[in-house]
């Protein structure tokens, strides 16, 4: 492991401390005063520092070392963190995170605004309001005048712990902690004339755990009356497990009538020293006495404020050194015991220390995702190829024999269970996602002069990893967008009779197979007068149009379309509630809105576990297969000749409910045909497309809808206009995946390539 | 190296299903419909390890067993024998004529595999 290494696992180490530094504080503002939560977030805080001292980031340091000392602060009862201590500290975090990544990545941060933050965490420190620290001057580079002790290197309990390098290689318990047995097994002959062996029966109990094997040879004649295939040895076996004497017994199942067996649980006898597979650590036991010291002793210890940076930079090198034993510990499993040579007064810390060290590892293995995707990719032929194989035995019906059957049948099963585990590592839950856009409240809260409060729910629903990734933008806009046009200001929602602060929930849940992510605000709601005025201004809807709440409602879908009287850079950015459709359509995701007036909207997607699949409509054009999304697809229907229009040359409308919608032909439009198809021979497939208007798509006939595997075109071939990737059919050939939006694109006379006339075909 | 294990039953469905899971594990596997056919293809085979039913036409599962231990080359080759049911008389008669182990049926893939894994190297 070279530094960059552990460079990389100290930034996912901050990561992981940066969400429980927010986690923890919102809990302290919403009233929680366990001093548990102080503490989590106060280790938080302090481990960035140990860390990012080791590696020389300055500027994280000092930020955190400020943040720390404040923090301290609450953590002696000294500060009470209340709302206004809490907003500034939450606003901190975000800057301890931008300094991090700017650690990571090389960017620059506000510098302004980290300054303006340890100004107000300084005055925070020092018992005066934050405001002060605002209207005051500030001083170049004031030096943080500690009021208080800094903490102390034992406050954190460093604790060296022995463990032992033969871990790393097994996943069992330490065995000091586990029940020892104490087995005598002496095979009979018959044993072996049964063809089993005692090495098997050995090789099967040392699975159990770990075990220590002394074979008793005093049984064994002289040479001239030995018996070669007569058993002489009794092997006396001392095992540390935690399975049990049933599983112990399980071993010699076959072999209980042909050796005496004599299983005891050994009595509470410790396990002799050199009996442990512990290599000992060169560990100064000195020190180790040391560093344990009663964390009393520090108090005592009181040093004048000169010294303290002295100190400060060992309790750095300290921590370091105790990172990166934690590290190594999580790496591997918790520490099999503590220092046996330590001192009692430490023990019980160290114990302490061990359980911490033991919940927080979870066994887990770093992958990279280009492997995974290669597996997925691969994965993904197989069903192919699954289908391919039952086909064509289907086809050749060579009466098939039942092993053939039953092959394949095993060959599906097993198929899709593979295609669900390779689709189990990539999932993820959605939890960084949501953790982000607390923030996003925070900042747009401020930006508007707004109170709002964030709830998470679900943040363990799990899915595919690529949802997630893109899966931040569309909900940080409609964050956004729910607190700056949702929720009202304070002054109104008093005079509606609401609490002052709005609440924005944001839950995830699985449903039958798709992620269901539900945004609601308890702001004003959608203003159905106004947005149905300004479709009408838009020319969206007729002056006259009859249309249910729920059709008003979704009318902010429409491309361009913002009921903010005045664009605010917050929302608006160029950016329409459209965008998100599109985003979640993109992601094969569907979106929808419900609002009450008074009460607030709720957002409502439900996306796919996974883009690897999608669910498609089985079209024929022209002889071809063709997949249509079926997210894509609003309604199937059956053309009557009396709903067909045509006007100019080459047109056609079709009468929907009372609307027209434009007819667009498939087939001529891929160049599959020259000439037109008659809308009654087929079936119109009716779509929603960029900027929300409707398009009837003709195609011949739907062969039926099924879950396909999508394969990019653009990897394996080029692009092709309107073809948005393609799969494999069960029968072995391609179908290509149109890309609606395209296509109705290229209706709307912008052609997909110029070899594709558009012209009136006689 | 295959491990190379000899199923000896005279139900097809037994032996297809045997063939499946046996290769899906990474066996070779060899068949036979019954004790008769099993001791034929005995030297042929050359299995690390047998599986045998109990009830079969022409010879049974207990004269198969006794006939691969009379075979100074097998005579320790391990042998599982397939019981309907954990029938102790019949478990012990297997054991007397020579049977290393035995599996349940209708047999759970995963055992299967487990008990020829425990018996051989």
């Amino acid at each position: 492991m070279d530094m960059n290494e552990i460079k990389e696992i100290f930034f996912q180490e901050c990561e992981e401390q940066l969400a429980e530094l927010e986690t923890g504080l919102l809990k302290l503002n919403d009233g929680d005063r366990d001093p548990e939560t102080v503490n989590a977030v106060f280790r938080a805080v302090h481990s960035i520092k140990g860390g990012a001292g080791a590696f020389g980031l300055d500027d994280l340091v000092s930020f955190a070392h400020v943040f720390e000392t404040t923090l301290d602060c609450v953590r002696s009862n000294k500060l009470e963190p209340n709302q206004d201590v809490l907003k500034v500290m939450l606003r901190s975090a975000d800057v301890l995170a931008d300094l991090t990544n700017a650690a990571r990545d090389g960017g620059t941060v506000d510098e302004a605004r980290s300054r303006q933050l340890i100004k107000e965490l300084e005055a925070l420190a020092n018992g005066e309001s934050p405001q002060a620290a605002a209207a005051e001057p500030a001083p170049k580079a004031a030096p943080v005048v500690a009021t208080m002790p800094a903490p102390a290197a034992n406050d954190e309990g460093f604790q060296p712990v022995a463990f032992s390098f033969d871990d790393f290689e097994t996943e069992e318990p330490a065995a000091c902690d586990l029940p020892a047995y104490d087995i005598v097994f002496k095979p009979k002959s018959d044993l072996y004339s049964k063809g089993n062996d005692a090495t098997l029966l050995l090789r099967d109990l040392s699975r159990l755990g770990q075990m220590s094997i002394h074979c008793d040879m005093d049984g064994l004649p002289t040479l001239d009356r030995m018996n070669p295939e007569a058993a002489y040895f009794t092997w006396k076996v001392s095992l540390k497990t935690d399975k049990g004497e049933e599983a112990i017994r399980s071993v010699f199942e076959f072999a209980e009538w042909d050796c005496d067996l004599d299983v005891t649980l050994a009595g509470d006898t410790p396990v002799a020293t050199d009996e442990l597979p512990m290599q000992p650590v060169p560990f100064d036991l000195s020190m180790l006495d040391e560093g344990a010291q009663a964390p009393t002793s520090a108090a005592q210890d009181q040093i004048a404020a000169q010294e303290r940076d002295a100190r400060d930079a060992a309790v750095s090198a300290a921590e370091t050194a105790s990172n990166v034993l934690q590290m190594a510990q999580t790496a591997a499993r918790p520490p099999a015991e503590a220092g046996r040579n330590a001192t009692t007064a430490s023990s019980a810390a160290q114990t302490a220390a061990a359980q911490q060290a033991a919940s927080a590892a979870t066994p887990t293995i770093r992958v990279d995702l280009d492997r995974v995707d290669r597996l997925i990719n691969l994965v993904g032929e197989l069903v192919i190829n699954q289908a391919m194989l039952s086909q064509s035995v289907i086809e050749n019906d060579t009466n098939g024999t039942s092993s053939i059957n039953m092959g394949l049948e095993e060959l599906q099963q097993l198929t899709r269970e593979i295609q669900d585990s390779v689709m189990a590592i990539r999932a993820q839950p959605v939890k960084p996602v949501f953790q982000r856009m607390s923030r996003i409240v925070r900042e747009i809260a401020d930006m508007t002069g707004k109170s709002v409060r964030l709830v998470t729910e679900g943040e363990n629903t799990e899915v595919d990893k690529t949802v997630i990734d893109k899966l931040a933008e569309p909900l940080t806009h409609m964050i956004r967008n729910a607190v700056d046009h949702g929720l009202e200001t304070p002054e109104k929602r008093l005079a509606a009779g609401k609490s002052a602060e709005g609440t924005v929930r944001l839950t995830a849940k699985h449903r039958s197979g798709r992620i269901v992510i539900e945004l609601a605000d308890d702001g004003a709601g959608i203003n159905r007068e106004k947005v149905r005025q300004k479709a009408i201004d838009n020319d969206l809807i007729a002056a006259d149009a009859n249309l249910s709440d729920e059709e008003i409602d979704n009318l902010i879908f429409h491309a361009g379309f913002s009921t903010a009287d005045k664009i605010s850079d917050i929302s608006g950015r160029g950016v329409g509630m459209d965008v998100v459709k599109r985003s979640i359509q993109a992601l094969g995701g569907r979106i929808n809105i419900s609002s009450k007036p008074g009460h607030g909207s709720i957002f409502t997607m439900s996306l796919p576990l996974t883009l690897a699949v999608l669910d498609g409509m089985v079209v024929t054009v022209a002889n071809q297969t063709l997949v249509v999304p079926l997210t894509a697809i609003v309604e199937t229907l059956q053309p009557e000749a009396s709903a067909i229009h045509s006007f100019g040359a080459s047109q056609r409308l079709i009468s929907i409910r009372n609307s027209f919608c434009p007819l667009v032909d498939v087939g001529r439009i891929l160049n599959f045909r020259g000439i037109q198809a008659n809308p009654v021979d087929g079936v119109a497939l009716l779509v929603e497309s960029e900027g929300g208007g409707q398009r009837a798509l003709m195609v011949d006939a739907i062969q039926g809808q099924r879950q396909v595997v999508i394969k990019s075109l653009e990897a394996n071939y080029t692009h092709v206009p309107g073809i948005a990737a393609a799969t494999i059919l069960g029968d072995g050939r391609v179908a290509l995946i149109l890309d609606v939006d395209a296509i109705v694109s290229a209706s709307r006379g912008q052609s997909l390539k110029p070899e594709i006339s558009l012209a009136a075909a006689g | 190296m295959k491990k190379r294990v000899l199923t000896v039953d005279d139900s097809r469905t037994i032996r297809n299903m045997l063939l499946v899971t046996l290769n899906n594990a990474g066996f070779e596997t060899i068949q036979a419909e019954d004790g008769v056919e099993g001791l034929e293809v005995l030297e042929a085979a050359n299995p690390d390890v047998i599986v045998t039913d109990i009830n079969m036409p022409r010879l049974d599962g207990f004269g198969f067993i006794e006939g691969v231990r009379k075979n100074d080359r097998y005579r320790a080759v391990p042998i599982l024998v397939l019981t309907t049911e954990s029938d102790a008389e019949k478990k012990n008669r297997a054991r007397q004529a020579g049977a290393t182990g035995w599996i349940v049926k209708p047999f759970d893939p995963t055992k299967l595999i487990d008990a020829i894994e425990r018996v051989t190297a």
